[in-house]
C-alpha cells in the first residue's frame, strides 16, 4: 500500500511545481507556434495535414486530461469513453439525423459535460488510484456498451458507422483536409485560450487549491465536491469535442477505436507533455501519434518493445516531460543572451 | 471545311485509331506506383495490438513476393511491398492508408485485414479509385462491386459459410435443437445471421438458445454449463481459435456428446483440435476451403510440399502449424496471378478488371475442387466449402464441395 501511496505523492509533487504563470507559453512563442500552423498546410502534402489534424484533435484530448490532472489534481485512465461519446455524438447526429457537422461540436461538449459531470459525482469519494482505476473501468466498458443490441439501430454495432467529410464552405478553393485542418485549428485555439482564462479565473485557482491541499481548500471556502466534478465536466466536454472531430477526420467510428489503448495513449501524451503545462499537449499528442511510426520504422516485430524503450529514455532523461525541455531551452537561451 | 474532306479526315482518323490501339496493346500503360522495374504494393496490417496474432500474415506475404522477386519478378518487375502497422485501431488504419496512397504512392492496396479497419477505410480508396484488393476479412460486406467497385473480397463469407451448415443441420436433423455459442464482434454476428437466414422460418423454433461471450474473456466454461443446462443436441462454435479449444475440451470434460459444428476460422489441428484433446475432438464438424498444414493427408501433396520449400527456404524457424502462413501464401499468390495477369498494363482500372476476371485459380494451398472465380458482377473470389469431420488426427472431407455465395445487401 505505502509503495501505491508513494507513487500518487510522486505525481502529485510533478504537478504541485507548477504554478500557474508557467503553464503557458510568453506571447511571442505563441505567436511563433501559431504562424507557423497558420502556414504550414499551405507547403505540404493532404497527407501531412490529416496528420496534424490528428494532433491537434489528440492536442486538445491531452489538454483536456490536463486540466483535470494539471489543473485539479485528478487522475483518469477513462478519458477515451468521453472521446468514445463525443465521436458518436457527432456520427450519430451527421449521419441519422442530418446536421450539420460544426453544430455536433456544442452538442457532443453539452452531453460530455453532462455525462463527465454525472461519473465525477460518485467518483468523487474516491481519490488517487482508486479513481484512476474506476475511471479504467468506464474505459474497458465502453467499446462493449457501444456493442449494446438496442443502441445498435444507432451505433452500427460492431460495424460501426462511416462519416461523410465535408466540403470546405463558400466554395473557398481548398481540399476537404485543408478546410478540417483550419477549422479543427479554430476550435482548438478557442478551447486553449478558454482554457488557459478557465484556470487563471477564480474557478481555476480552486481547481488548484484542491489539488495541492484538500483539507486547506475547503477550509478557505472552496467547495471541494463541487470543484471537483466541475473540473470531470470540464474535462470530459473538452475531450468530447476533440472525439467528434476525431469522428470528422477519420470518416468513421467503430468500437475498436475506442479502447482503454486510447485512454492509456492520452495519458502518456500528458506526462510526456508535462503535467500541468498547456502548451506540452501538443508534444504529448505529437508522441503518440508519431513515436509509435519511428518505432514500427525501427523494427516491425518489435515495434511495442522499442516503443517501450523510447519511452523509457523520455521519462528517464526528462521526467517532467516536454515542460522540462522548454525550461532547459529556456536557461540556455538565457545564458547566451548574458555571453 | 467542306464535306469531302470532312468525311476523309474522320475516315483517316478512325483507320489511325484502330492501328494506334492495335499498337496499345503492346505499349506500356502505368498508374503512380508502377514503373519498368516495379511495381509497388501497399498493405496494413496488426503487427501490434490485440490481433497481433495476424501480423504473421503480413510477413508471409512479404516473404512470398520476395520469392517472387528472387525469381526474376513479374514480367521483369519487382513487387514492392509496404506493410505498416495499425495495431487493428480503425484511426490508425486510415492514417496508415493514407500514407501509403499519398506519401508511399502506391499502385493499390492489398489483403488489409480486420473488417473496422477495411471499413475505415473504404470509402476514401473508392474515392481516389485505387483498388482496395483481396481483403482479409470474411464479411459480407465487400461483394458490392456496384457501390464499391475499387473493393474486392477473397476468402469466403462468414454468413456463406454459416448458410451451408444451416442446410446441413435442415438436410439431416431437421428437428434438432441448436444451441449457438457466439464471439460479440462482427465476426460472431455474421456467422449468427448466416445461421438463421439458413434455416429460414425454422431458425425461431430449432434455435433454443443464443448465448455470446467477449474476446477478453480468459475462459468461457462457464458459457457452456449454462448451454448445456438448456439441453441442446446441437452446439454451434463460431468462436475464434482459442475459444474454440476450450469449449470443446469442456464439453468432453461434462461427457456431454451434441453435435458440434465448429467455425473454418478455429480449424487449426495444430492450435485447436490437439489442445483440445484428439479423444475430444472425434466427429466435430466443420467446413474448409484451405489445406491445413498441420493435416498429416497432405504430407504428399504438391502444392504444399511448394508451400513447405517456402516456408523452409524464405520463413526459416517460423511455426508451421500457423494457418495464418497458409492463407498469407494463398493470398499473394492470388494477388501475384492478377499482376501476371495485368501484363503491361499496369493502371489502377485495368488492376481491378484483371481482379474481376480470374477464372478457375487454384493456389497451391486450396482444397482439391476450390477454385477462385470472380466477374465484374461478383467481387467473392472464393465461395466454395468443403464440409468435413474430425477423426483420429485429422480432417476427413466428405459431401460435394458447397458453393455458398451470399450477395451483399
Amino acid at each position: 500500500m505505502s509503495a501505491a501511496e508513494e507513487v500518487v505523492a510522486e505525481g502529485h509533487e510533478a504537478v504541485e511545481a507548477v504554478p500557474k504563470r508557467a503553464m503557458t507559453l510568453g506571447t511571442g512563442t505563441s505567436l511563433v507556434v501559431l504562424a507557423a500552423l497558420l502556414i504550414a498546410p499551405v507547403f505540404v502534402k493532404n497527407f501531412i495535414i490529416f496528420q496534424m489534424t490528428m494532433l491537434l484533435i489528440y492536442g486538445l484530448a491531452v489538454l483536456a486530461l490536463n486540466i483535470l490532472t494539471g489543473g485539479s489534481g485528478q487522475f483518469s485512465l477513462g478519458q477515451s469513453a468521453f472521446y468514445a461519446v463525443g465521436a458518436y455524438t457527432t456520427a450519430v447526429l451527421m449521419e441519422h439525423f442530418n446536421i450539420n457537422y460544426a453544430l455536433t461540436l456544442p452538442i457532443a461538449g453539452v452531453i460530455c459535460f453532462g455525462f463527465g459531470y454525472l461519473f465525477g459525482k460518485p467518483a468523487l469519494r474516491l481519490s488517487g488510484v482508486y479513481l484512476a482505476l474506476a475511471t479504467f473501468a468506464l474505459a474497458t466498458a465502453m467499446p462493449q456498451l457501444l456493442k449494446l443490441n438496442f443502441l445498435e439501430h444507432w451505433t452500427g454495432g460492431v460495424q460501426g458507422l462511416v462519416v461523410t467529410k465535408p466540403d470546405a464552405p463558400f466554395g473557398l478553393p481548398m481540399s476537404q483536409d485543408m478546410w478540417l485542418y483550419y477549422f479543427t485549428l479554430v476550435v482548438t485555439l478557442a478551447i486553449y485560450i478558454f482554457s488557459v482564462n478557465l484556470l487563471r479565473s477564480r474557478s481555476g485557482r480552486a481547481f488548484m487549491a484542491i489539488r495541492d491541499n484538500e483539507i486547506a481548500a475547503s477550509a478557505m471556502g472552496v467547495d471541494v465536491a463541487l470543484y471537483k466534478t466541475l473540473a470531470f465536466g470540464v474535462s470530459a466536454a473538452i475531450t468530447g469535442i476533440a472525439g467528434s472531430l476525431g469522428a470528422i477526420a477519420v470518416q468513421f467510428v467503430a468500437p475498436d477505436s475506442y479502447t482503454i489503448t486510447l485512454a492509456i495513449s492520452l495519458f502518456l501524451g500528458m506526462v510526456v507533455g508535462g503535467v500541468g503545462w498547456l502548451p506540452g499537449s501538443i508534444v504529448g499528442a505529437a508522441f503518440i501519434i508519431f513515436v509509435p511510426n519511428i518505432a514500427e520504422g525501427i523494427s516491425k516485430g518489435l515495434s511495442g518493445a522499442v516503443f517501450g524503450v523510447l519511452l523509457f529514455l523520455v521519462i528517464y532523461l526528462v521526467p517532467h516531460g516536454a515542460r522540462q525541455a522548454a525550461i532547459l531551452g529556456h536557461q540556455l537561451a538565457g545564458k547566451l543572451r548574458k555571453n | 471545311m467542306p464535306f469531302g474532306t470532312t468525311l476523309r479526315t474522320a475516315a483517316i482518323a478512325t483507320a489511325v485509331a484502330t492501328l494506334a490501339s492495335t499498337a496499345a496493346l503492346a505499349q506500356k500503360k502505368y498508374d503512380t506506383g508502377a514503373s519498368d522495374t516495379e511495381i509497388k504494393i501497399g498493405n496494413i496490417m496488426p503487427y501490434s495490438g490485440p490481433a497481433s496474432a495476424y501480423g504473421i500474415i503480413g510477413k508471409t506475404e512479404e516473404a512470398y513476393f520476395k520469392m517472387i522477386n528472387d525469381k526474376g519478378g513479374i514480367n521483369g518487375r519487382k513487387i514492392n511491398f509496404v506493410s505498416y502497422d495499425d495495431a487493428y485501431s480503425p484511426p490508425k488504419a486510415v492514417e496508415q492508408v493514407r500514407k501509403l496512397v499519398e506519401s508511399d504512392e502506391v499502385l493499390a492496396v492489398f489483403n488489409p485485414l480486420g473488417t473496422p479497419s477495411n471499413t475505415a477505410i473504404q470509402k476514401y480508396l473508392n474515392a481516389k479509385k485505387i483498388p482496395q484488393l483481396f481483403v482479409a476479412t470474411g464479411a459480407t460486406k465487400w461483394n458490392d462491386p456496384k457501390n464499391f467497385p475499387w473493393t474486392i473480397g477473397w476468402q469466403p463469407s462468414y454468413q456463406s459459410e454459416a448458410q451451408i451448415y444451416a442446410k446441413y443441420l435442415m438436410k439431416e436433423k431437421p428437428d434438432a435443437k441448436i444451441a449457438i455459442l457466439y464471439q460479440n464482434d462482427d465476426f460472431g454476428k455474421d456467422y449468427l445471421k448466416g445461421t438463421k437466414d439458413g434455416l429460414g422460418a425454422k431458425a425461431s423454433s430449432m434455435i433454443i438458445m443464443e448465448e455470446s461471450y467477449e474476446i477478453s474473456e480468459p475462459s468461457i466454461d462457464g458459457h457452456i454449463v449454462k448451454i448445456k443446462a438448456a439441453n441442446p443436441d446441437v452446439l454451434l462454435i463460431y468462436t475464434t481459435p482459442k475459444f474454440a479449444a476450450q469449449t470443446i475440451k469442456k464439453t468432453a470434460e461434462l461427457n456431454w456428446k451434441p453435435l458440434q459444428i465448429l467455425t473454418n476460422v478455429s480449424i487449426s489441428v495444430g492450435s485447436v483440435m490437439k489442445p483440445a484433446g484428439f479423444e475430444a475432438g472425434q466427429n466435430v464438424l466443420s467446413a474448409a476451403y484451405a489445406k491445413d498444414s498441420t493435416d498429416p493427408q497432405w504430407a504428399s501433396d504438391a502444392g504444399m510440399k511448394r508451400w513447405n520449400e517456402f516456408v523452409d527456404k524464405y520463413m526459416p524457424g517460423a511455426d508451421k502449424t500457423d494457418t495464418s502462413m497458409v492463407y498469407g501464401y494463398g493470398a499473394a499468390s492470388t494477388l501475384v496471378k492478377v499482376l501476371e495477369m495485368c501484363g503491361d498494363d499496369l493502371t489502377r482500372a485495368n488492376l481491378m478488371k484483371q481482379a474481376a476476371s480470374l477464372k478457375d485459380f487454384t493456389p497451391d494451398t486450396l482444397l482439391p475442387g476450390v477454385k477462385i472465380n470472380t466477374s465484374a458482377t461478383d467481387f467473392a473470389p472464393i465461395a466454395q466449402l468443403q464440409m468435413q469431420r474430425f477423426k483420429g488426427e485429422k480432417w476427413e472431407l466428405f459431401g460435394e464441395i458447397i458453393s455458398g455465395d451470399v450477395a451483399s445487401e
